[in-house]
């Protein structure tokens, strides 16, 4: 509801809190919900999510949740999509472009952000495009993920084949960001449910070559090596 | 069996990609006037509608004398126009210096690192990186809204594809393209506390100059200076400032309730309304502008928006003396 997400702006403060003690809670949990088995709690968690998300923020489910970084205004609110706003039509008195009725989402987050003990620091990062694949998802249960693979390094889990190399360059790109919310550019194994089902089937048709070639050619540092698919791997 | 010899394709006026000087990102003549320490100018060129090649060296005519770099727009305002592909391919074979503009609004991901690979292979050597105005606001306003990237993600996803030589998806480019990365900022619009802060982000993500859109507020846009400079801004990136003749009361009335992101005050707007020649004040006030920019500290040049109004660029330029330092 508009009048609620604007209340959440203005007390950006108490949101921030409340959020940081919650990711303890859920990381606190990570073997519990491991043994659960993330792709059985995904639907029921991101249905809660969905729930309570969208009546304090208007939340989109873009599944890469980022507002401790924006204030506590929901990005997927504009009508841009913008990640690192806001774009440069503001209207007078800090109206969007595109809806000259609704406060720029831009405008609420910087506001928010002043208003947070680490707001402005984070809205300072530059933010990777959103992963669309990742839609509807759960936010939460992927930062508890990420924040509890986070102990093996990228380097290892590249070595073990985990990840593909679109999510590690993507990783690589935008590494501020993934440091504050690893869901921006998250490495870990996604469950099945957690993938648009559309997404589900180009998944396994596309990235099969990616992980074979990296498989053949796992080897050092990440930025100087990503392999190359240029023999073999993109016919 | 006689076998034939297939020719080996040739085109005699195929870009070679140019190897940058040393201490430059790319070959393009802007980078290299910026860098040399003079006051750059660029200048938007007004995009025709038309197929016909000679259209666009038309419209580049009045542009080419004084500009360092000439601004090929990406359907701006919405509104569909020949693309900025096509001008940039065109005027880089004639030997000209292009700034190629990339809007989010119209290609995903896809289609941008791909098209800016063509371009490099065309010769363009400066892009400018765009979020792009609502299609509300065009000529086709039931068009789908893409806005895959925005301008900051865009910019990060070209330099990670120049500096790391890959696409954003980790696979390897064979030749990077080697590009001078611009961006734009809006320093007269909300949230004018934060714009400084929103270009120390462009600079993070990659910008190495800022084109802003139009300046009339030389209060506000001193404010924002103030502000780039006590964060140290000014030495990590160009900034040219954006600036462009009105045509007369009306138009600025216009402009300033349709066209996204224009803030033109009200002293403006009258001294348009109480010019005997409306046309020759705003060119007047252009060449004020031109010149107060020139004294700001941290303004490395500017950036002349004449639309419709191309035919005054080469005379705002030499009458504000800008270039007189150049042999
Ligand atoms: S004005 Fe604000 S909310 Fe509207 S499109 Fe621009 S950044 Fe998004």
């Amino acid at each position: 509801m508009y009048s609620v997400r604007l209340f959440c702006t203005r007390n950006a403060a108490l949101f921030e809190k409340t959020y940081n003690v919650l990711e303890n809670v859920f990381i606190a949990l990570h073997p519990l919900l491991n043994k659960l088995g993330y792709n059985r709690l995904e639907k029921p968690v991101a249905t809660i999510e969905a729930l309570s998300k969208s009546f304090l923020f208007d939340c989109k489910m873009c599944g890469q949740c980022v507002l401790s970084s924006t204030g506590m205004s929901c990005p997927m609110n504009c009508p841009k999509n913008v990640r690192n706003g806001p774009c440069g039509g503001v209207r007078d008195g800090g109206f969007c472009e595109v809806n000259s009725q609704m406060r720029c989402v831009w405008v609420e987050a910087w506001n928010g952000a002043s208003k947070m003990k680490s707001g402005l620091e984070r809205i300072s990062v530059v933010q990777p495009p959103v992963n669309r694949e990742l839609a509807g998802s759960s936010s939460w249960l992927r930062v508890v993920r990420e924040k509890a693979e986070l102990k093996l390094s990228l380097k290892q889990q590249v070595a073990q084949g985990d990840v593909d190399l679109a999510k590690t360059e993507m990783a690589n790109a935008f590494p501020d960001a993934r440091k504050n919310h690893p869901s921006v550019a998250p490495l870990a194994n996604e469950p099945q449910a957690a993938l648009a089902e559309q997404a589900v089937v180009e998944q396994t048709s596309v990235h099969t070559s990616v992980d074979r070639s990296l498989d053949a050619s796992v080897n050092t540092t990440l930025h100087t090596s990503a392999p190359s698919l240029q023999k073999g791997g993109s016919k | 069996m006689i076998k034939v010899q297939t020719p080996e394709p040739f085109d005699p006026l195929l870009q070679v990609p140019l190897v940058p000087p040393s201490g430059h990102y790319s070959a393009s003549k802007l980078e290299r006037v910026l860098r040399a320490g003079y006051f750059a100018v660029t200048a938007e060129l007004n995009p025709p509608d038309s197929s016909d090649p000679r259209d666009v060296l038309k419209a580049a005519k009045p542009l080419i004398e004084v500009a360092d770099g000439i601004n090929a727009t990406d359907a701006s305002g919405a509104n569909c126009h020949i693309s900025s592909m096509g001008i940039c391919s065109l005027l880089s074979r004639a030997g000209q210096g292009v700034v190629f503009q990339i809007s989010c609004r119209d290609r995903n991901r896809i289609a941008i690192q791909g098209d800016v690979l063509g371009a490099a292979a065309m010769g363009v050597s400066a892009v400018l990186c765009l979020t792009g105005d609502g299609v509300g606001v065009g000529d086709q306003p039931g068009a789908k809204a893409v806005f895959d990237f925005d301008s900051i993600s865009l910019l990060r996803a070209l330099k990670t594809m120049r500096d790391d030589g890959v696409f954003l998806s980790g696979r390897k480019l064979s030749t990077p393209p080697n590009l001078f990365l611009g961006a734009a900022e809006n320093p007269c619009v909300e949230p004018l506390e934060w714009r400084a802060d929103r270009l120390a982000k462009k600079v993070e993500a990659g910008a190495d100059f800022i084109q802003t859109n139009y300046i009339f507020d030389v209060k506000r846009f001193e404010r924002f200076m103030d502000k780039v400079r006590a964060k140290g801004l000014h030495k990590k990136v160009f900034i040219l400032a954006g600036v462009g003749p009105l045509a007369s009361a009306k138009a600025a009335r216009w402009m300033r309730t349709n066209v996204p992101g224009v803030h033109i005050p009200d002293s403006v707007v009258e001294r348009m309304e109480n010019a005997e020649n409306p046309s020759k004040e705003g060119k007047e006030i252009c060449i004020e502008l031109v010149k107060k920019m020139r004294q700001i500290e941290g303004v490395a040049g500017v950036h002349i928006m004449a639309y419709r109004r191309e035919h005054m660029v080469n005379e705002i330029i030499e009458e504000s003396g800008v270039l007189a330092d150049r042999v």
